[in-house]
């Protein structure tokens, strides 16, 4: 009875790895989101927005935004990771997507245990932030 | 500290607090930087968000609420960003504090992995919609009902009760179903702590309004996710409090990819608003041996209340 008390105080394999790896993962994207910004204030890399404009930006709505800044929407930014501004989206798009592999990395632990309902609903979680990562879902504009 | 010392700290943040948000000299600053003037230097702003979310993220630990939502109706209220920017870097200040605390939370098994599973499934498919319904409405919609849902946690805040044990009679045949049960030891107490939750459906529903909220505003959903879990559930407090802070490390990820994507992510808003939010959480987990966390939630209930009027005047165009 002590026995399986002390084993069930204990967080379950895939609990650890997911634990595992989302640490990993974070650390990763702040020490790379970090850097890049030192980068980017600091002005070792020519930033694609100046500096000095940046305070006309952040007033005007997203849709204008984009428009007066002459910037693409969804993965676009990956084409401008030469620019110092948008060398910061590797850092934030790591931290937003750690969790995605969270969760594919649990699954094989979860079909060897027979937990095929937990395997599955993982792998769901995963499509469906994969998705929202995609960029497939276009909101409406203002 | 003495009582004096904890009434002087928490004199100095409040007085760091009007300073901060004296509203003539933001509000000069900030219909400069709309109008594209040029009198203040570019770096001004990061620097004073940076001070902002520093003092902000002491509050939050000390007011037990998360970052995201002081963050969002307070710098919308009081800064020249665009409430979609604010929403994007409120987003990702409330990500980062998930993944900071999320892996701590599950080694130590406070974290449920298979109470969040199903939870997140549910919140983060809403937080989706959220996100797209709250980037496709008018922004001062957006603003009205954002100021309407602070001002809503701040009654649920102040009548909301807490039950560290909930009494939970028998488990429901869906969280049977799925297993979800635990056990964890009481830290204080050295007791083994057998629990299971009931009205999972109930709560599951819950969840879908909880992630639309989330998305929609850009908040991070503690403020909902604790009482859903532990209320209306039935997890034991430390459970869901883990739990629910786990959960923000999924939620916010669906929602903050939405507003990624939409270009609603400005680096030299978001950046300084992280680092002085996770350095004012270490120094207020520091401060929270020594100060009352009464008195600090009466403050954070006043700022958030502040917060809500002033969302709601300017969706209003008062």
């Amino acid at each position: 009875m002590a026995d399986s008390t002390d084993k069930s105080l204990q967080a379950t394999p895939e609990q650890l790895l997911y634990a595992s790896i989302l640490e990993k993962g974070m650390f990763l994207g702040l020490i790379i989101l970090l850097l890049t910004y030192a980068v980017y204030a600091l002005g070792i890399a020519t930033p694609y927005i100046p500096l000095n404009d940046i305070p006309k930006c952040w007033s005007m709505d997203v849709h204008q935004y984009l428009q007066t800044c002459k910037i693409e929407e969804g993965w676009a930014w990956l084409s401008m990771v030469r620019y110092g501004d948008f060398m910061n989206f590797i850092g934030i798009a790591m931290l937003a997507g750690v969790t995605i592999i969270c969760f594919l990395a649990i699954v094989p632990i979860l079909w060897r245990q027979n937990d095929k309902l937990y395997a599955c609903l993982s792998v769901v979680e995963a499509i469906i932030l994969a998705v929202a990562a995609s960029g497939i879902l276009g909101a409406g504009g203002h | 500290m003495t009582r004096l010392g904890r009434l002087a700290l928490i004199g100095c943040l409040s007085r760091l607090w009007v300073c901060l948000m004296d509203q003539p000299l933001l509000a000069e600053t900030a219909v400069s930087a709309q109008q594209g003037s040029t009198a203040a230097p570019w770096w001004i702003w990061p620097l004073i968000l940076l001070v902002v979310t520093f003092v902000m993220g002491i509050a939050a630990v000390l007011g037990g609420v998360g970052g995201g939502v002081l963050f969002v109706p307070i710098i919308s209220g009081f800064f020249p960003f665009h409430l979609d920017f604010v929403r994007g870097a409120g987003l990702l200040v409330a990500l980062a504090g998930a993944i900071a605390a999320g892996p701590g939370l599950l080694k130590m098994n406070l974290a449920s992995l298979r109470l969040a599973i199903p939870v997140a499934l549910i919140a983060s498919t809403f937080a989706i919609v959220g996100a797209m319904i709250g980037l496709a409405l008018p922004t001062n919609v957006v603003q009205i009902a954002l100021g309407a849902t602070i001002l809503g946690i701040c009654v649920l805040m102040l009548i909301a009760k807490k039950s560290e044990l909930p009494d939970v009679p028998q488990a429901d045949r869906l969280s049977s179903a799925l297993r979800i049960y635990g056990v964890y030891q009481e830290a204080t107490t050295g007791q083994i702590i057998d629990w299971k939750i009931h009205r999972t459906p109930q709560g599951l529903l819950l969840f879908v309004a909880i992630g639309i909220m989330a998305g929609m505003f850009g908040l991070g959903a503690g403020w909902a996710n604790v009482p859903a879990l532990n209320l209306l559930m039935g997890a034991p407090l430390k459970i869901s409090v883990a739990t629910s802070k786990f959960l923000l490390s999924i939620t916010d990820t669906s929602a903050a990819w939405i507003y990624l994507n939409k270009g609603c992510v400005i680096p030299m808003m978001v950046v300084p608003s992280l680092i002085g939010i996770m350095l004012g959480s270490f120094v207020g987990v520091r401060l929270l041996r020594v100060t009352k966390p009464g008195i600090v939630r009466w403050i954070v209930i006043g700022m958030l209340g502040f917060a809500g009027i002033r969302a709601l005047m300017k969706g209003l165009g008062i």
